[in-house]
């Protein structure tokens, strides 16, 4: 089977709007998460998030685009044009034809639902904004970067809560690996933070009291964030043939349902998909120097996935490095899975891990060495990047350092 | 519908029946929430409802605390009497 490597990244996230802003913020273990004045903020209990300031849609999209786009679709477009143009992929007629873009979203424009549903419910208005269902549906990511880069292959979005952008790039790279697609734009977006939402999470009390904390013993929950971030998948030898510099190299891919609890997550599935996932690359566990963790802060997660990472690499567990960046940009849902995608690729191009920030006190039950408060130089060659959701479906990816 | 003289507990009591959808009669204040195989998500369901019940807000941090009933009822009455003296 070809190699398929990664030679583009794009990236829009709470801790910086372009991949290279990002990546100097994981180093440098800059939190995004911040007090939020924003008038959907009002009513909730929580007023911290990690939002993106200074996201001028203007910039990269004609005004045309714009309005037929909700924010997290302009993340999506956003991200995908810089990962285009970092990796100098030319594309021909033939690769438009079979091109894939594979998005995934948790909740889509929904954001745009409600504001046709507010004025229908509270203003006794009778009708919507005819634009309504274009802007709300999950796949408007994927649809405007087909429309916008002429990409007709493959095509679609993958809606697995907080697992949606990990599923969409493993898609991705196994449709590239076995030749479906020449190439594949593939990540996930999300702009959660309006006050329905909101209220939803709220209620789910599951957001943290301060700040998000993964693996520390004063945890108190999650802390939402937005973002996007989009991959550029080729074979390895079409990205030499035509001079591109690969980032990192995808090499493996393993997803599970745990089938016991719609909340809880169970520690044998997100297992199964890790070992799935080195089986996909042909990995030994004690080849994995490191695991960007789903890490959300909440105690049952960390917890279950600290027991999950021991099933499957047992006393080599204490050798492995094992970090949650949501600790910095925050649990953007559904582009979570690429924003972590992005970091471990980029770690690994780096030789630099990046930290769980917030990090203040052991957890006995995560007791994994979670790379504390600052990066740590050092070159690993192989890593994974967890992500698990709601409803129990585990989807994990692993890379390796191009070389 | 619960009447204004049920006490407190009553309408807790109540509150968990109905939430978990099993008999009054076998909720007691002595159960504990595995027994009555209360998890999570009932929980969470709970808290809305007895939210909902005594037009009261549950801090998240408070109801992690809780771990029996008896500790809920005394949460609740807590958060009643607040609710009904002007000084709070």
């Amino acid at each position: 089977m070809p190699r398929v490597v990664i030679t583009g990244i794009g990236v829009i996230s709470p801790i910086g709007l372009t991949r290279d802003a990002f990546w100097r913020s994981l180093v440098a273990g800059t939190c995004g998460i911040r007090t939020v004045n924003s008038p959907d903020f009002e009513q909730i209990r929580f007023k911290h998030a990690a939002d993106i300031e200074g996201f001028v849609p203007e910039d990269h999209l004609s005004a045309k685009d714009i309005t037929l786009m909700d924010r997290f679709a302009q993340f999506a477009v956003v991200a995908a044009k810089e990962a285009m143009s970092q990796s100098g992929l030319k594309l021909t007629p033939a690769m438009r034809e079979d091109g894939a873009v594979v998005t995934g979203s948790c909740i889509g424009g929904r954001s745009a639902e409600e504001v046709g549903y507010r004025e229908l419910y509270i203003h006794n208005r009778n009708r919507v904004h005819p634009l309504t269902i274009p802007l709300g549906m999950a796949n408007a990511g994927a649809s405007h970067i087909s429309m916008h880069f002429g990409i007709q292959g493959p095509s679609y979005t993958v809606s697995t809560a907080c697992a949606s952008s990990a599923h969409s790039i493993g898609q991705a790279f196994h449709m590239v690996r076995c030749g479906a697609a020449p190439f594949a734009l593939a990540g996930g977006s999300e702009a959660p933070l309006y006050f329905g939402n909101l209220k939803a999470w709220e209620a789910m009390r599951v957001i943290s009291k301060d700040t998000c904390r993964p693996f520390s013993t004063d945890r108190s929950g999650l802390v939402l964030g937005e973002g996007a971030a989009m991959l550029v998948l080729e074979p390895l030898d079409a990205a030499l043939a035509r001079g591109a510099k690969p980032i990192a190299e995808i090499v493996g891919f393993g997803m599970s349902a745990d089938a016991c609890h719609i909340t809880q997550p169970s520690a044998e599935g997100p297992a199964r998909a890790m070992r799935m996932a080195l089986r996909d690359a042909g990995l030994a566990p004690e080849q994995v120097g490191y695991i960007n963790a789903h890490g959300t802060a909440t105690e049952v997660n960390d917890r279950t996935e600290t027991a999950a990472i021991r099933l499957v690499f047992g006393a080599y567990a204490d050798k492995l490095a094992v970090s949650s960046t949501k600790s910095m940009h925050a649990h953007t849902l559904g582009a979570a899975g690429a924003i972590e995608a992005a970091a471990s690729a980029l770690s690994l191009a780096n030789g630099i891990l990046p930290p769980t920030v917030n990090y203040t006190t052991p957890d006995p039950a995560c007791d994994l060495d979670v790379v504390p408060n600052a990066a740590r130089t050092q070159q690993v060659e192989t890593c994974l990047s967890n992500s698990f959701a709601f409803g129990g479906l585990n989807a994990v990816l692993a890379f390796r350092k191009f070389a | 519908m619960p009447l204004m003289s049920d006490s407190i507990q009553d309408r807790v009591l109540k509150i968990i029946a109905n939430t978990r959808r099993i008999p009054l009669e076998s909720v007691r204040p002595d159960s504990s929430f595995e027994e009555l195989g209360i998890d999570s998500l009932d929980r969470l369901n709970i808290l809305f409802d007895l939210e909902s019940e005594f037009d009261i807000e549950i801090d998240d941090e408070e109801a992690k605390k809780v771990q029996n009933i008896p500790e809920m009822i005394a949460g609740i009455t807590q958060l009643v009497d607040a609710k009904a003296s002007p000084e709070s």
